[in-house]
């Protein structure tokens, strides 16, 4: 697979980490009342999609950037590589 | 009809006319009192011993594609009870215990060869981990020797003892440990099943389940709808996709690993071999193909083929304990989609929803499992209680912090 980083280009996916589901960039807010099982939902149960799904990737072997990848679980097909900073930001995250 | 020596004699004089179809192919009633969803070894396992041995009655198994499509045909056929917890070790000490009874029990070859798996140890740090892994194995009621190198030498003398960073030092041996024909155990199940009553029904996808009022009262499929009191799912890799349909999210990822075999090479590797100072494991079938594999590919996936990146990797790790297999050709490799649980151990479980129960995050190591993974699910499933050896294996225990991780790697399925 090659991925599309948005600032070096075309990369060869063996130069990432796999870490899994975009919504990992939406820690839940550990003060809340139902926190725990909050963080249980978020840190152990997945949708786990076939066809499209949103997945972070980390780029270990080359800037360290952490990225959001679109990508089709039954065809390996990219449409969309973005810096998960971009994707965080646009939710209102970390002005 | 019974196989034995004499059948085969009498069927090899009469020209093989009048073997029988081994199991039957029914139209789906409108009621069962027990469905399973999924015709792999787990699904075939469960009919088998729930009409057996808990003596359930008007039972069906629905099956996506043919039996025996799925990772039940596509593994690499190693069964071992060689684990640490609590939570799995004796459970997978009760399957090798009935692995070898199976083919009596089923009346069926299953080519059940207990060869031993030996796990190499590259460093003192790693012979310690593996003598206290012995010891949990003894404990329950297993076998397990540690060995040193001299030993290891003896036994398998092609190995690549004095490689400079990964020096073979130990190896921890499961002689009682070994393979099996994937394909037969499925076989050997469905025919089992099918003779004590159960309606095996191919080309029968799952599409949805009847849930009313909080209770699971049938499924739906692509043959039309059918009641069930007890609807048991055990889809493997489709495990989310079916839960889904119950809007179910479960602690699992689908991702693939992929097998690989060898053209035919003299008999060369007695048993299993594994590396420990990467992932791979490496046997020979009957016929003489090396078959090996090692990490999964690491993204979710629900095709069933890996990249390139692990082809690498594997047949690094084989050079570097078994150097003279840079000579052999790769005559083949496949890949399956594994239902990878977040601490890389499985459920076997009721859900939140009556009626519905659950079987499923087996990772990369659920042949194994298949005996008894089938008599405790069948055990929950007539008794509405879990198996002795079944007990940790709940959906919930992410929540109480009762997770049963091996590796002790946390909740990154591509780490298990
Ligand atoms: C390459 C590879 C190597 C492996 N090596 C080993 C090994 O050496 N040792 C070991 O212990 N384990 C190994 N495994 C793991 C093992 O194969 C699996 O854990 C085990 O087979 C899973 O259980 P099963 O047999 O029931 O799955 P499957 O055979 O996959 O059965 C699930 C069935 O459900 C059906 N299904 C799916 N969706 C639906 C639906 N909606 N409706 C109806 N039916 C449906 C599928 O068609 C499939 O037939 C390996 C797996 C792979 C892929």
């Amino acid at each position: 697979m090659i991925i599309n980083h948005p600032l070096l280009g075309p990369r060869d996916a063996n130069e990432f980490i796999h870490l899994g589901d975009a919504s990992l960039i939406n820690r839940p807010d550990g003060m809340a009342d139902d926190a725990a099982e909050k963080f249980h939902d978020y840190l152990y149960l997945r949708d786990n999609p076939a066809g499209e799904y949103r997945e972070l990737w980390y780029h270990d072997a080359g800037d360290r950037s952490w990225l959001v990848v679109t990508r089709n679980t039954l065809t390996h097909e990219i449409s969309s590589v973005e810096m998960a900073r971009d994707v965080a930001r646009k939710q209102g995250r970390s002005k | 009809m019974r196989y034995s020596a004499l059948s085969i004699l009498k069927q090899g004089l009469t020209g093989n006319k009048s073997w029988k179809p081994v199991w039957r192919e029914p139209e789906p009633k409108k009621s069962y009192d027990y469905i399973i969803v999924g015709g792999g070894g787990h699904g075939l396992a469960t009919a088998h011993y729930l009409a057996k041995v808990f003596k359930g009655k008007n039972i069906a198994v629905l099956e996506r594609g043919w039996i025996g499509s799925g990772n039940i045909g596509r593994n690499t056929t190693i069964v071992r009870s060689n684990y640490l917890l609590d939570g799995n070790q004796p459970f997978y000490e009760m399957s090798v215990k009935l692995w070898e009874g199976l083919e009596q029990d089923l009346n069926y070859n299953a080519m059940m060869s207990q060869r031993g798996i030996l796990n190499l140890a590259h460093s003192d740090g790693q012979r310690d981990d593996y003598a206290r892994r012995g010891n949990a194995m003894l404990m329950s009621g297993a076998d397990a020797e540690l060995l040193d190198r001299d030993a290891i030498q003896k036994m398998c003398p092609f190995l690549k003892f004095d490689d400079e960073r990964f020096p073979i030092k130990a190896g921890l041996l499961q002689r009682r440990a070994g393979t099996a024909r994937h394909d037969a155990v499925a076989w050997g199940f469905a025919r089992s099943a099918d003779q004590h009553g159960v309606d095996i029904i191919q080309n029968c996808e799952v599409t949805g389940f009847q849930i009313k009022n909080g209770k699971c009262i049938g499924v739906e499929t692509s043959r039309g709808p059918i009641k069930a009191n007890k609807t048991a799912v055990c889809v493997a890799g489709s495990s989310s996709r079916v839960m889904a349909h119950a809007g179910m999210r479960l602690p699992i990822e689908s991702h693939v690993l992929q097998a690989f075999v060898s053209e035919g090479l003299k008999p060369t590797i007695p048993g299993v071999v594994t590396y420990g100072a990467g992932h791979l494991y490496i046997s020979q079938s009957d016929k003489g193909g090396l078959v090996f594999g090692g990490d999964i590919d690491g993204y979710n996936t629900y095709a069933q083929r890996g990249g390139m990146p692990v082809v690498e990797d594997v047949c690094a790790g084989a050079m570097s304990i078994m150097p003279m297999v840079g000579r052999a050709r790769v005559l083949r490799m496949w890949g399956g989609v594994m239902d990878m649980s977040m601490d890389g151990s499985p459920f076997i479980d009721k859900t939140h929803i009556d009626g519905l129960y659950f079987n499923g995050g087996w990772c990369y190591g659920g042949f194994k499992a298949t005996p008894a993974s089938g008599y405790c699910y069948a055990h929950l499933l007539a008794t509405d209680t879990p198996h002795e050896h079944a007990t940790d294996f709940r959906l919930d225990r992410f929540m109480r912090g009762n997770i049963i991780d091996e590796k002790g790697v946390g909740a990154q399925p591509n780490l298990h």
